[in-house]
């Protein structure tokens, strides 16, 4: 370890979680999770409803606070640092600039009663443009990569189909440049031919942004498709973690076995 | 205490200014802490105050809470002295104060306002008290309380052009016209009361104490004198304080901000000053409009008779 960190480049994880613990009460919500995610890599948490996983999100991205444990983000300007203990006016300024969250559900993550240009644009006037024309230019430019027609920029989500919703919340997080995204249930409440447009979209943007992403899902599927690496969750804890295809394919414990055998194959 | 007795009024049983000594006491401090704090809301404990609520219960209470008897009253609404609610205010002050009033600008210490700034630029030493129906910018935006508190005291404020951004992007330009919110010594994103954005400029850097006072909603916020205020907007669509493009029909002023006057069914029309007390020290100091009656020169001549 030493020797790696006196190399002229030391590499960090962009992502370091040590023992990130939180209970609800006398209730385990997720314990002992650790993990290292590095620039880049998309990394899959499933399990069962109950496991734990989307608490373990929500106090990755500072939605609930964590009772113990460090989560160390590697920040652009300001290197690695705890995030639990940053101040609120920090965290907020990460999750407009450095971090982006993609709610199961778009009612949660879109303004519904303000216009897909101006959902959009709303991190970008958070972060200090003034100029509508260029806002305007670069919602639009975004709306395209996200295959919503630059004609709909005036439109309400409200009268978008759940795919283009999804779609459009992912354009409005990822318009600041975010280096890592979260993602929770991102296909859930989808059919399956939208579901699959979105997932092509998504590993397009993960790649060619070189994003990093942790994205929860129950669904083995989306994990397959996008996951570098795989995490298993059951009652609050990891059981299992490895690459995508090694855990899928050669699942070690009783639960992930169970898991991938519950699968119905087509 | 012994100005009542000096000046008795038709109602002797009301402390001086209607309100109880340890309720102006609360209010003077919520005030203090708003000047100190500029465009900060401060939360107070509202009265119930003998009039509805949007009559301007908020303005009253802090009016009361800063007359002393020695001050002169004007009271406004909508620019105009004559009107229900700007009566029915004066007439309360009159009663429970026993204050003098005026309709003069440049006389008045105390301004009640609903809606507008006067024309006639204010000086020191004058207090100038808005009514304030909803205090919170952010309101329509953000639906949360404790949400926008938060967005308040982290300067979290990218969501207040988004409501303008909305507004280009519909109508093609900022079609915000009143109510247009502001920023104050590039902390406080406020609201500055219903008043046409024409009369943004004018809280700016204005020799006046501005107050403000939302009665149902609970809260104070103000002004001091000489503060910067900035209206927000963007680069490439600048803030621009627009009246109608048009002569004061009565006056000939162009630079009062005008109401519309509907005269028939036949589409006619005229546009007057809403600011009444301006439009009438005018029209005395001889500026004759293209719509005006011959009136104004009844008196003189009558005069010279």
């Amino acid at each position: 370890m030493n020797a790696l960190a006196q190399t002229p480049t030391p590499e960090v994880p962009l992502l370091a979680v040590r023992d990130l613990h939180k209970s609800y009460g006398a209730r385990i919500g997720c314990t002992d999770v650790s993990f290292d995610l590095w620039p880049g890599e998309v990394m899959g948490i499933v399990g069962e409803s109950g496991s734990g996983k989307s608490t373990l999100l929500s106090c990755l991205a500072g939605h609930l606070t964590a009772d113990a444990g460090q989560v160390i983000y590697d920040g652009r300007t300001t290197g690695p640092r705890d995030v639990l203990t940053l101040s609120e006016p920090e965290r907020r300024m990460l999750n407009r600039t450095e971090w982006a969250y993609v709610h199961q559900n778009p009612r949660d993550g879109l303004r519904m009663g303000v216009s897909a240009g101006g959902n959009v644009g709303e991190r970008l006037m958070a972060v200090g443009a003034r100029h509508y024309g260029a806002i305007r230019s670069t919602a639009s430019d975004w709306l395209g990569r996200v295959e919503i027609d630059a004609n709909r920029i005036d439109d309400r989500p409200s009268a978008f189909s759940g795919g283009m919703q999804q779609r459009l919340q992912i354009a409005r997080n990822l318009v600041t440049g975010p280096r890592l995204i979260f993602m929770d249930e991102p296909t859930g409440g989808l059919d399956v031919s939208v579901q699959a447009r979105l997932l092509d979209l998504l590993r397009g943007l993960v790649r060619e942004m070189g994003l990093s992403a942790i994205i929860v899902t129950h669904d083995l599927a989306v994990v397959r498709l996008l996951a570098d690496r795989l995490m298993v969750m059951k009652s609050g804890r990891v059981i299992e973690q490895g690459l995508t295809d090694q855990v899928l394919d050669d699942p070690q414990h009783a639960y992930t076995q169970l898991l991938v055998s519950s699968v119905l194959q087509v | 205490m012994t100005a009542i007795a000096q000046t008795p009024t038709e109602t002797d049983a009301y402390n001086f200014a209607y309100l109880d000594e340890q309720t102006k006491r609360m209010i003077r401090r919520a005030i203090l802490k708003g000047v100190a704090i500029p465009g900060y809301q401060v939360p107070f404990a509202s009265r119930e105050m003998p009039m509805p609520y949007g009559w301007g219960t908020g303005g009253v209470q802090v009016t009361a809470a800063c007359l002393v008897p020695e001050d002169r009253l004007k009271v406004i609404d909508q620019g105009a002295d004559d009107t229900t609610n700007a009566v029915s205010i004066r007439r309360f002050f009159q009663r429970t104060a026993g204050v003098a009033v005026t309709e003069n600008t440049p006389e008045a210490t105390v301004i009640q306002t609903r809606h507008r700034i006067p024309e006639t630029p204010l000086t020191e030493g004058q207090i100038l008290v808005y009514q304030v129906p909803i205090p919170e910018p952010l309101r329509f935006l953000e639906p949360r309380e404790t949400e926008t508190r938060r967005m308040h005291a982290l300067e979290d404020y990218g969501l207040m052009h988004v409501k303008l951004y909305e507004d280009i992007a519909r109508h093609g330009q900022i079609a915000t016209s009143y109510d247009y919110p502001v920023k104050v010594e590039g902390r406080y994103v406020m609201d500055p009361s219903p008043i046409p954005k024409f009369d943004n400029p004018k809280m700016s850097d204005n020799a006046a104490i501005q107050l403000f006072g939302a009665g149902r909603e609970q809260r104070i916020y103000a002004l001091p004198p000489y503060t910067k205020v900035v209206s927000l907007d963007f680069e490439d669509h600048p803030f621009v304080a627009s009246k109608a493009d048009h002569p004061c029909g009565l006056c000939g002023s162009t630079d009062s901000y005008l109401d519309e006057v509907i005269m028939d069914d036949q589409g006619g029309r005229m546009f007057v000053c809403s600011d009444t007390n301006y439009c009438s020290t005018r029209r005395e100091a001889g500026h004759i409009g293209a719509m005006a009656a011959p009136a104004p020169a009844q008196p003189q001549e009558r005069r010279a008779e």
